[in-house]
């Protein structure tokens, strides 16, 4: 079996007229926690999109979980599905459901489990994501942003899927909390062996819990590799990206 | 002995001669496979306490949490009904599983709400919605003022008074409206004629048809069905506009940049609809009394001309002018109706299907009981 989990190889992607990918090559290895990066706009989350299925690239392959994705039957297609899970930058909780049942609603649709069984997995996600035990009565126009995000991770994890799609997962989250989730992270992948995909500007995540990442410019994967591959690479956008002011405080302070 | 075979995950429980019990677990104990352990070990709870029992976990390949939490739930079970359980083979991952959930597991439970509060469930929900119907019409009761308030502004500076907006809600509530309106006041005009003309060709009055038609048409009938086709269009249609500005965070953008909403959205809206409901009524007439005119001829073989002749005796210019008149009050209703439903959607998608179907039934009720107020006002004064 091939140890890349996610290959994508040539991928062309446009809306319309304009070109968002042109030749993007990537591959992500099992069990790894890979990052995407990239200025906004440099089409990340499109990419996202395209390996979970919700758009079809104009042309070239995208293979996940050894499957070719432009070559799925509708049960392959629904089985794969159910492999994998996704946390969108927005969120995208079903609004006319509480936390509870938007964490618990996988559990409850695809198992037989019984219902107080289902409750308390649902409350450990709720715990494990660092939210009180109380918000889970709520609905998500009552939740503020940060909660929303922690919510649309544990639903993610609520199937305990192979395969982990985050797009910006730390954004809108306290410092402390970005810390929390990038141990719970680790932690997972860890136990679990779990292949986390993330879109992320965090130079705090890149540097604690992204194993390999690969910087989206110019249409293309500029770099691709470890950080310090990566860091390496005399590409402007890389060079950018890492060793602007920010970056720069990073690195001194080490790992 | 009690057995069961899932996709991976299994669970075997052993009763001995001389009473030790021993629970073996194997397989991959993951979300998807663990359906039948669950019931196996749920009569497992059920048939032991002040126990002991050895779990053997070697044989087990893989948890995940849900397996975990499973694992969890019941020896957490056990232990509270006395049993002693000894635990053998847990391999790394079980512990390091177990550690991860054990750290995230909340002690209190929530019990069930007890049985006399869900028989008394139905008064609760009775008075709830007591109370929710109150609120309501005092918020409407705010709404309106709001509005005022931003109508009296908008009279003191004409100014302010957004044109644009106007010509483009009267372009989209009125022309746009045509087509349905003159199709429906047709029909009308078609029903009534074939009513009447069957009555009256029994009493060989069949002149009297254009009475019939002339009044009714342009007093009743043209304002209350232009007004509902207006309703279920146009009010419906505010209230989506305005509770999808409401979700997207848009309203609350204008109040902080200072468009009060009020101005900007709400009366613009009320001002255009209250224009154009009297010039569709209007024209309704107009249809209503032509397809009158039509079925007439057909039916009743009453020509064209004496059929204006006839309508200039009988239909006083008043008829007319009293069905215009009621345009304005019921535009109002409509499109109030429509904008307070619109501000009151939450965050929520549901709640836009649910307040735009409010929108249109109160919308509806008002016309209707507003018309009724208007026949008795009038029949009281004599007009
Ligand atoms: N549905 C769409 N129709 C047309 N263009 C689109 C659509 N979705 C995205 N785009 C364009 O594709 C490009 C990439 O968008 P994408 O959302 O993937 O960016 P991103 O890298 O995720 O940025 P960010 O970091 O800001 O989230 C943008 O230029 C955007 O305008
Ligand atoms: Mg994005």
């Amino acid at each position: 079996m091939n140890s890349s989990v996610i290959s994508v190889s040539e991928l062309v992607t446009m809306f319309g007229q304009s070109v968002i990918h042109d030749g993007v090559n990537l591959s992500v290895r099992r069990g790894e926690i890979y990052g995407l990066l990239g200025g906004s706009g440099s089409g990340k989350s499109t990419l996202l999109k395209e390996m979970i299925m919700l758009l079809r690239p104009a042309s070239g392959e995208i293979r996940v979980l050894d499957k070719d994705l432009s070559t799925l039957s509708v049960d392959e297609a629904a089985q794969l599905r159910r492999r994998w899970g996704v946390l969108f930058q927005g969120g995208a909780l079903y609004s006319s459901l509480t936390v509870e049942e938007n964490i618990g609603i996988g559990l409850k649709e695809y198992t037989d489990l019984p219902v107080t069984l289902i409750r308390e997995i649902v409350q450990i996600k709720i715990e494990m994501v660092g939210l009180p035990a109380t918000a889970a009565r709520l609905y998500p126009a009552e939740l503020s942003g940060g909660m929303i995000k922690r919510v649309a991770l544990a639903r993610a994890l609520s199937m305990d899927p192979e395969l982990l799609f985050l797009d910006e997962p730390t954004s809108g989250l306290d410092p402390v909390g970005a810390e929390e989730f990038d141990k719970l992270i680790l932690e997972l992948r860890d136990i679990l062996g779990l292949t986390i995909v993330m879109v992320t500007h965090d130079l705090d995540s890149i540097w604690t819990v992204v194993d390999r990442l690969a910087v989206l410019g110019e249409k293309k994967v500029v770099a691709e590799g470890s950080l310090t591959d990566v860091l390496a690479n005399q590409h402007p956008i890389v060079g950018q990206f890492f060793k602007g002011a920010r970056g720069r405080i990073r690195s001194q302070h080490g790992k | 002995m009690t057995s069961c075979q899932a996709d991976a995950a299994n669970i075997v429980f052993d009763k001995s001669t001389d009473g030790s019990i021993t629970l073996t677990s194997s397989g991959s104990w993951t979300v998807n496979a663990l359906d039948n352990v669950a019931a196996v070990l749920e009569q497992a709870v059920k048939k032991y306490s002040h126990d002991i029992i050895c779990w053997e976990l070697s044989a087990v390949e893989r948890y995940d949490s849900a397996g975990m939490a499973l694992f969890i739930h019941y020896y957490d079970q056990l232990i509270t009904q006395q049993c002693a359980i000894e635990l053998i083979g847990a391999t790394q991952q079980h512990q390091d599983m177990y550690r991860l959930l054990r750290r995230y597991i909340q002690e209190d439970k929530t019990p069930a709400p007890a049985l006399s509060f869900r028989l008394l469930q139905p008064l609760h929900n009775i008075g709830k919605a007591s109370v929710a119907f109150v609120q309501d019409i005092m918020a409407f009761l705010a709404f309106v003022g709001e509005s005022f308030i931003s109508f009296l502004y908008a009279v003191r500076h004409p100014g302010s008074i957004r044109g644009g907006a106007i010509v483009k809600h009267i372009e989209e509530a009125g022309v746009r409206a045509l087509p349905i309106v003159a199709l429906t006041s047709f029909l009308i005009g078609v029903v009534i004629a074939y009513q009447g003309a069957v009555q009256l060709e029994k009493f060989g009055a069949n002149i009297f048809i254009v009475d019939m038609i002339g009044l009714s048409i342009t007093r009743e009938l043209a304002p209350l069905i232009t007004a509902i086709v207006v309703a279920g269009r146009t009010g419906s249609s505010y209230t989506a506009q305005l509770g999808v500005m409401k979700i997207t965070d848009e309203i609350d953008a204008m109040r902080t940049m200072g468009f009060e909403p009020h101005r900007f959205l709400v009366l613009p809206r009320i001002f255009a609809l209250m224009i154009t409901l009297p010039l569709l009524i209007f024209f309704a007439d107009l249809i209503g009394i032509l397809a009158g005119m039509f079925i007439s001829h057909l039916h009743l073989n009453l020509s064209y001309t004496e059929f204006f002749n006839r309508l200039q005796t009988v239909l006083e210019v008043k008829h007319v002018w009293i069905g215009i008149l009621k345009g304005p009050f019921f535009a109002w209703l409509i499109a109030a109706v429509g904008c307070f439903r619109g501000f009151q959607v939450s965050k929520n998608t549901d709640s836009i299907g649910r307040y735009t179907t409010m929108s249109v039934v109160n919308a509806i009720f008002l016309v209707i009981a507003c018309d009724a107020l208007f026949s008795v006002i009038f029949t009281e004064l004599g007009i």
